[in-house]
C-alpha cells in the first residue's frame, strides 16, 4: 500500500509568537493531519495552534541558487544601522 | 531510545568527485549544519538514512517489552506514566522516520525492511521483560544508555536528524528518572520487591554495556562517521560514561552491579570493568537473542491487522473529497 501524503506541521508556542515548523507525517487528510500533529508534536503543552500544509504544497528556492538569491545582501551593509558613523556626544540615535 | 545502526560501517560513496567531496568536507569541518535538499556525497546520504532508520525501528520496537506490563502495573499512576512513556517512544519513532525521509527513502520502503527482517534494531529489545521491576531497570539504564548515545546526536551534521534528536532528548529525561523511581520503590520495599529490583539489574546490566555496540577495538567503522561529524564520541568513551554515572546511582538504591571486575581506579577516576560476553552480542545482533522472532511476529501482526484501517481512512478520503472536487 502506497504512503499516505506526506503534511508539514506548524505549532504557534503561544499567541503572540509566530507558528513555527516542527516536522511533518502523514495523514489521508486535513483532519487526520491535524489530529495527529496534535499527538506526535503536542503532548507536553508545545503548542496553542497547529497548522498543517500538504508538502506539495510548499515551494522552496533550491541550494543550489543560494549565491544567486542571497549573496546580492553581503555587499549592502549600508542597509544596517551600524554602518553610519555618529558622534558619541549624539544621544537617543 | 537508541540507535545501534550508528556501529554499521560508513556507506560507501559512489560517483561523487572528489571536488566535491572536498567542498563538503569544507562545510562539516565548519560545523555547518547539511539540509535535506543540500548536496551531500552518496555515501553520507546512505548511511544516514541506514542510521536513522534503525534508530527510528528501534524507538517502535521498543514499545513491546514495556507494552508486556501496561495491564499488569500495579497501580494507576504508574499505568498512566507507563501509557505516556510508551506513547513518548511511537513519538520517536515518528520524528525519525520522518527525518530519514528527507533523505529521499519513503515510510513504506523503511516498514518494509524491517519487517523483512533487512533492517534492524537496537539488541536490547529481544531481551524479555519478566517482573514489574524491568520497567524500572529498562527506564533507568536503557534509557540512561540511550541519553548518553543521542545527546551527541544532537549536534549532528544533519540538520533534521539534529532536531528530531533535540525533541527525544527533551523527553527521553522523563523516561529515565521515571525508571530510577521505580527501582528507589522497589529497592526499599519488601525483600521480594528488593529482589526482584536486584534480579532486574542483573539481568539488564549487561545488556545495556552492550547497547554501546562493540569496542573500540574491534569497531573499525566509525572513522568516517566521525569524519562527516554523524558521531562524535567513540562506543567506548559512551559505554565508560555511562558506567561512570550509573554505578553511584546503582550504590544509592542498594543493589550490587552484577561484575566482580568492576573496580574504582584512582588513577584515571574512572570505574573499571569486567570483559563484555560479545558472543552474547554478536548471537542477538544476528537474531538469536531470547525475543528477536517474537518481536518481529509481533510487528508483522500489527502492520497486518491494521492494513483495513490504513485502507478504510485512504477510502473515506477519497469520498469525501469528490463533491469538494464537484461544487
Amino acid at each position: 500500500m502506497a504512503d499516505m501524503p506526506l503534511w508539514e506541521v506548524f505549532i504557534r508556542n503561544q499567541n503572540g509568537l509566530h507558528h513555527k515548523h516542527v516536522g511533518s507525517l502523514h495523514a489521508a487528510d486535513e483532519k487526520m493531519a491535524l489530529q495527529n500533529a496534535r499527538d506526535v508534536y503536542t503532548r507536553r503543552k508545545e503548542g496553542v495552534s497547529i497548522w498543517v500544509v500538504e508538502s506539495r504544497h510548499v515551494h522552496a528556492s533550491d541550494p543550489q541558487d543560494k549565491a544567486v538569491w542571497f549573496e546580492p545582501a553581503d555587499d549592502k551593509i549600508y542597509r544596517h544601522p551600524t554602518f553610519y558613523d555618529l558622534p558619541d556626544e549624539v544621544k537617543n540615535i | 531510545m537508541y540507535s545501534q545502526g550508528l556501529n554499521g560501517p560508513a556507506e560507501k560513496n559512489t560517483d561523487d568527485s572528489p571536488e566535491q567531496l572536498a567542498a563538503f568536507q569544507k562545510r562539516i569541518d565548519a560545523e555547518e549544519k547539511i539540509e535535506p535538499r543540500d548536496w551531500m556525497p552518496s555515501g553520507y546520504r546512505k548511511t544516514l538514512i541506514r542510521q536513522i532508520s534503525q534508530h527510528a525501528h528501534s524507538e517502535v520496537v521498543g514499545q513491546l517489552p514495556e507494552g508486556n506490563w501496561v495491564t499488569r502495573a500495579p497501580t494507576l499512576k504508574r499505568k498512566l506514566i507507563l501509557l505516556a512513556k510508551i506513547q513518548d517512544e511511537a513519538g520517536h519513532g515518528l520524528y525519525l522516520y520522518s527525518a530519514a525521509e528527507t533523505l529521499g527513502v519513503s515510510r513504506e520502503q523503511m516498514i518494509d525492511d524491517l519487517l523483512s527482517g533487512k533492517a534492524k534494531y537496537s539488541s536490547i529489545f529481544n531481551y524479555p521483560t519478566l517482573t514489574w521491576a524491568d520497567m524500572g531497570a529498562i527506564g533507568w539504564l536503557v534509557d540512561g544508555a540511550a541519553i548518553m548515545n543521542q545527546v551527541p546526536l544532537c549536534r549532528c551534521s544533519y540538520g533534521p536528524y539534529s532536531r528530531a534528536m533535540i525533541r527525544v532528548c527533551k523527553e527521553e529525561s522523563f523516561h529515565q528518572r521515571q525508571g530510577y523511581e521505580v527501582m528507589l520503590k522497589m529497592a526499599n520495599g519488601s525483600p521480594e520487591q528488593r529482589r526482584m529490583a536486584q534480579d532486574a539489574l542483573n539481568r539488564f546490566w549487561w545488556p545495556a554495556l552492550m547497547m554501546f555496540g562493540p569496542s573500540d577495538k574491534d569497531s573499525i567503522h566509525s572513522a568516517q562517521s566521525m569524519k562527516w561529524k554523524i558521531k562524535r564520541f567513540s562506543n567506548d568513551d559512551l559505554r565508560q560514561k555511562f558506567i561512570d554515572a550509573t554505578v553511584p546511582q546503582a550504590h544509592y538504591l542498594g543493589l550490587e552491579i552484577p561484575d566482580p571486575e568492576l573496580k574504582f581506579n584512582e588513577e584515571t577516576g574512572h570505574w573499571d570493568h569486567g570483559e563484555i560476553n560479545w558472543d552474547e552480542f554478536y548471537q542477538v545482533i544476528a537474531g538469536n537473542g531470547p525475543c528477536n522472532r517474537e518481536r518481529l511476529a509481533a510487528r508483522r501482526r500489527a502492520h497486518e491487522a491494521g492494513a483495513w484501517v490504513r485502507e478504510a481512512v485512504l477510502a473515506s478520503q477519497q469520498k469525501h473529497k469528490q463533491p469538494r472536487e464537484v461544487a
